[in-house]
């Protein structure tokens, strides 16, 4: 394992990125910043820019507007980062497969900027907190 | 060279702190002062209604419950509101209980929500960790009837999907008086804040006058002084039968908003516990042959404001047009007449008051004037709490301790 891999499992600074979400994934991840979940006793902790993040928590279908913004903020962060993908609309566009404002899924927008990157995902619609604390943990703990 | 290319232009946006669409907001200031607001939209467009146009009625409700995953119930009750008045089906007594119930409850969680946020964004992120806390067990109450804590698919043409077990209805009562009971220390604490009243009050006033030539709705117009509700004016599911009033607030600040939307969970939760009582029994759906040519309208109120949805049938199996109206759609040009003349500390606060949906972790991008002036959320944030401690600071409030509570 590299000093860089180890030094980004500590304490994980995420970067929350909506690139057409349905605001759902977007309330249950503040809510793990909330009493019952309370994430910041891991050290995971949102941060107010990608310059300072360690991962990019992406929801929504990546629309053709926020396309180029999101390769813009992949570009902003400081690499490796981990990208996860969060929901069923940013694994592979759910229930909004076909329509002709969306140009995601959030890999594939991912890769156009960096094909090495480290992506994550996290299923549901929307996913549990659980389900979000569950997947960056197992994704942190087998880089 | 010109004076306007003198003035800093503030973006907010297209990753918008506040509201739940990627909006763009350009405030040109000068010094402190907003002296004018643009507003674009359509970042977070995934083509809804195209899409719906080539879904069939049982599927729709799914996807238009993720036009806004707050709203979820209420989008899916408007459009069933309107494919039942095509096809002329009287859905069964329970099943618009059951509908009632589960609207209710998604107002309490949403409001709730939007005093956390309201909190948050001057700084008192005690009242966020607080409102989120005391809304968890309402989602956990979701999660029990429909299965999953938000977008709750719960409602198909002709009734409803899944029933409120009757078994269930002692462990609702009991959580609604908690949530009752918190919800009342929490509204008694925000609104004997001193440095609350002083932040709040006089910020982003929107004057009745306005409030109608802009045709706000849902809590900004009850804000404002306006008593209009669907569910009173055009009651649709059980609202009827229930016992309620409309709250309004007269100031029009982002104080009075507060107050209405904090009242208004009371409101709800008594609806809840008289549409527990008076649940008839009986099956929760009819069967459904097929929807006729025709159109049809349907209305339902959402934690935000008025949602309308129309809807076009040739008598096949799919609707040929499906037009939704949402309530921050008529909400946020009413920034025009809020926002100018206010501060920067306070936009984003105004801002949050009309449409307390949180999209996206804050940032703001950076357009410059010829000064090089950078705003970046975080420093807008900032400008926001410090105001908030310089108030505190002159009032003299004492720190509170959360052993008082």
């Amino acid at each position: 394992m590299s000093w860089k891999i180890w030094s980004l499992k500590k304490s994980v600074w995420v970067f929350h990125v909506n690139t057409g979400a349905c605001n759902n994934c977007d309330i249950e991840i503040v809510n793990l910043l909330t009493p019952r979940y309370d994430v910041e006793r891991f050290g995971i902790k949102l941060v107010g820019s990608p310059r300072h993040a360690d991962a990019l928590l992406v929801t929504g279908v990546v629309t053709a507007q926020a396309a180029p913004r999101l390769r813009e903020l992949y570009r902003q962060t400081s690499k490796p980062c981990v990208v996860f993908a969060m929901g069923a609309c940013a694994c592979q566009t759910g229930i909004f497969n076909g329509a002709y404002h969306v140009v995601g899924p959030v890999d594939k927008i991912i890769r156009e900027v960096d094909p090495n990157a480290i992506i994550a995902y996290v299923p549901g619609c929307p996913p549990k907190p659980e389900a979000m604390i569950s997947g960056v943990v197992k994704a942190l703990s087998i880089l | 060279m010109k004076e306007s290319v003198n003035k800093p232009i503030l973006a907010v946006g297209p990753f918008h702190p506040l509201q739940e669409e990627m909006e763009y907001f350009q405030l040109t200031v000068d010094g402190e002062i907003v002296t004018d607001i643009d507003v674009r939209i359509s970042y977070n467009h995934r083509g809804i209604e195209r899409l719906s146009e080539t879904l069939q009625y049982d599927q729709i409700p799914f996807l238009v419950s993720r036009i806004c995953g707050i709203c979820s119930a209420s989008h899916p009750l408007a459009y069933i509101n309107a494919v039942e008045e095509i096809a002329g089906i009287t859905p069964p007594d329970r099943a618009l209980y059951v509908r009632t119930i589960i609207n209710e409850l998604e107002r309490i969680h949403s409001h709730l929500l939007w005093v956390g946020l309201g909190g948050h964004f001057i700084g008192y992120d005690t009242v966020f960790m607080w409102a989120w806390k005391y809304r968890e067990p309402v989602l956990d109450l979701l999660e029990a009837i429909t299965g999953n804590r938000n977008n709750y698919g719960n409602v198909k043409v002709g009734g409803c999907r899944e029933d409120i077990p009757n078994e269930l209805i002692p462990k609702i009562l009991k959580e609604l008086d908690l949530v009752e009971k918190k919800t009342d220390m929490l509204t008694k604490a925000i609104l004997d804040d001193p440095v609350l009243h002083v932040r709040l009050k006089g910020v982003g006033t929107l004057s009745k006058e306005d409030a109608i030539s802009y045709a706000v709705t849902g809590p900004t117009a009850r804000g404002s002084g306006i008593a209009i509700d669907v569910r009173h004016d055009d009651p649709y599911a059980a609202y009827a039968d229930l016992d309620w009033k409309v709250i309004t607030q007269t100031e029009g600040d982002v104080f009075a908003k507060a107050v209405v939307r904090l009242l208004e969970i009371f409101e709800s939760i008594k609806m809840v516990r008289q549409a527990l009582k008076k649940l008839p029994d009986g099956p929760i759906a009819v069967e459904v042959k097929e929807i006729p040519p025709g159109e049809g309208f349907g209305r339902a109120e959402a934690p935000r404001g008025e949602t309308f949805h129309y809807i076009r049938s040739d008598g096949g199996n799919r609707p040929v047009r499906h037009k939704v109206r949402a309530p921050s759609y008529v909400n946020v040009p009413s920034f025009k007449a809020s926002c100018i003349g206010q501060h920067i500390a306070d936009v984003t606060l105004t801002l949050a008051a009309v449409d307390p949906c949180y999209s996206c972790t804050e940032r703001l991008a950076v357009v410059d004037g010829r000064k090089n002036v950078v705003h970046d959320y975080d420093a807008l944030l900032r400008l926001s709490r410090e105001k908030t401690a310089r108030i505190k600071k002159e009032i003299g409030v004492p720190e509170i301790k959360l052993e008082d509570f």
